[in-house]
């Protein structure tokens, strides 16, 4: 080890305010979490293995009931869209919980936060890898069926974009609202991570109209954007119509949970900073 | 400690309260602008917690920091990156490289030409060798050096160290001091150090903040201090101070003595 250093020291720190250097320390966390995905087959295999498998399943479910169900007759790909379509949702809030937890199992969040890297981008480079995890995972699904069943999930056309966007905003916000009981309550909350999301899929309409729901569980299942795309996509399938009324409830309804899915994360780190928890955050 | 004009790091009658406990009890001190400060005390007397609210990552329950002029509770992130820090309470995520450790924080700090930031500083502090190799596959010492090295990235103006030599072996250690002393000469950085290393104290330290339960009971050069309390090393004057010796008791044991 050379102790002396030599020559001046000249600054070496860019400028620090604006966009261009938001955006740096954003591709600096996805740079952080793309290294350790891209190194790691098993971990990107893992990501399209369930949702291949369960596509898989429900492909066959389909192949088994379409000759003598008129419904799935008209609809073939329904389950595997749904299925397709519910994936998205789920990768979308596990790729945001899942991007935290690895900050606190490597123990370095309290690096993270006396860097300069700010709330809002620490967010959005969890956005963004959530975004690469679901288009790696469902999009590996999205070709089995394809090569398997020769179901393209494309075949919605347009609307399947908006669906898409949908599901991965409420999946963000999702995300978001368990990396703050992440934080809250440490890694023995982690489970949550895995399961939070299936509290909602019964209220979903994933593979069945919200109509067959009792009236009570009806109004919970208005109240979230899952049940009026499923409803939309069901819409698509079997009526072809694109219903703009539930689209724009589901957006609607997604601008409201994102804002509560950030403000408890950014409760979660004030919390964390008067409890003084951040530098201590470790399995 | 009085105000000082030159002071890079102002603390005003900083408190910390965790439930019932009080962990710092109104503490102020001035840390001067180019030199090495440490932060004394034994076991809970409140170091990595005054450490911790300086670097914005707790929040005090009142008082004020100021570090380079900007007040650390309003607008810490202008600050942030002129100041860096490492600790054994944080770690760098293991499956990644060192490189890619330090090309991600690196990214974050903002440095120009990061690569060629990352060769001067492994070669600096002997990393060269472990640049692609995992994190979590070095030991305790080459991990000390790897967070040095991140912390030094962005040339610091203000570097806060909390147990910079643990687990270091007294060769590297050494180095480690050598280095850190080279890095203030020429660039004027200030350092506030939190150690149980009393040598590393007296041979870097400008002045000595002496913590217990939480408050300042002294603080000075270690040669004011060796000298106030009677003693020969730092080492003394830590047990002294720790263990609630206080000064014109211990002086008059030693009259007496003598």
């Amino acid at each position: 080890m050379t102790a002396e250093i030599p020559g001046e020291v000249p600054r070496v720190v860019d400028r620090q305010r604006g966009l261009v250097p938001s955006l740096r320390r954003i591709r600096a966390l996805i740079r952080r979490h793309a290294y350790l995905l891209l190194k790691s087959w098993p971990r990107i295999v893992s990501m399209a293995y369930y949702p291949t498998v369960t596509m898989v399943l429900w492909a066959f479910v389909t192949l088994y009931l379409a000759p003598t169900n008129r419904f799935l007759a008209d609809a073939p790909g329904f389950f595997i869209g749904a299925v397709l379509l519910w994936d998205v949702l789920f990768r979308g809030q596990l790729g945001v919980s899942l991007t935290f937890t690895e900050e606190m199992y490597s123990r370095n969040l309290g690096n993270l936060f006396v860097s300069p890297l700010r709330l809002y981008e620490l967010i959005a480079g969890q956005l963004t890898m959530s975004l690469m995890r679901t288009l790696i995972g469902v999009g590996g699904a999205c070709g089995f069926a394809f090569l398997l069943f020769h179901y393209s999930i494309f075949s919605m056309g347009l609307p399947l974009v908006a669906f898409f966007a949908c599901l991965l905003a409420f999946g963000w916000a999702v995300g978001l609202a368990v990396s703050a009981m992440i934080l809250r309550y440490g890694l023995g909350a982690e489970e949550l991570a895995w399961a939070a999301i299936f509290l909602v899929a019964p209220v979903s309409g994933v593979y069945y109209p919200i109509a067959v729901l009792p009236s009570a569980l009806r109004a919970v299942s208005y109240a979230l954007p899952t049940a009026h795309v499923f409803e939309g996509m069901r819409a698509l399938l079997l009526e072809q119509t694109f219903r703009y009324d539930l689209f724009r409830n589901a957006v609607l309804l997604d601008v409201v949970y994102i804002a509560l899915g950030v403000a408890l994360f950014a409760a979660a780190v004030h919390s964390a900073r008067k409890r003084g928890t951040l530098l201590q955050m470790g399995e | 400690m009085g105000a000082v004009s030159d002071a890079v790091i102002a603390v005003r009658d900083l408190r910390k309260r965790f439930a019932r406990v009080e962990a710092v009890r109104g503490i102020t001190f001035d840390v001067r602008a180019g030199t090495t400060t440490a932060l004394l005390g034994g076991n809970g007397a409140g170091k990595t917690t005054t450490l911790s609210m300086l670097l914005g990552v707790l929040l005090p329950t009142s008082g004020a920091i100021t570090v380079l002029g900007c007040d650390m509770l309003r607008d810490r992130h202008r600050v942030l990156p002129r100041m860096n820090f490492t600790s054994p309470y944080v770690d760098l995520p293991k499956r990644l490289t060192v490189r890619e450790n330090l090309r991600v924080f690196a990214d974050l700090y903002g440095v120009a030409r990061p690569s060629m930031r990352i060769g001067e500083l492994s070669a600096e502090l002997d990393l060269v060798d472990l640049l692609k190799r995992p994190y979590g596959q070095l030991s305790a010492g080459q991990r000390t050096r790897v967070s040095l090295a991140k912390a030094l990235l962005n040339r610091p103006d203000v570097l806060l160290l909390d147990e910079p030599t643990a687990s270091l072996d007294p060769d590297i250690g050494d180095r480690m001091r050598s280095h850190l002393e080279s890095y203030q000469r020429i660039s004027g950085c200030t350092m506030l150090l939190a150690s149980h290393n009393m040598s590393e104290v007296e041979r870097m330290c400008d002045d000595v903040i002496m913590l217990r339960a939480g408050t300042v009971v002294d603080n000075g050069s270690p040669t004011q201090l060796i000298e106030r309390y009677g003693r020969d090393t730092m080492e003394e004057v830590f047990l002294d101070i720790a263990r609630g010796v206080d000064e014109p008791a211990r002086g008059f044991a030693r009259d007496v003595a003598t």
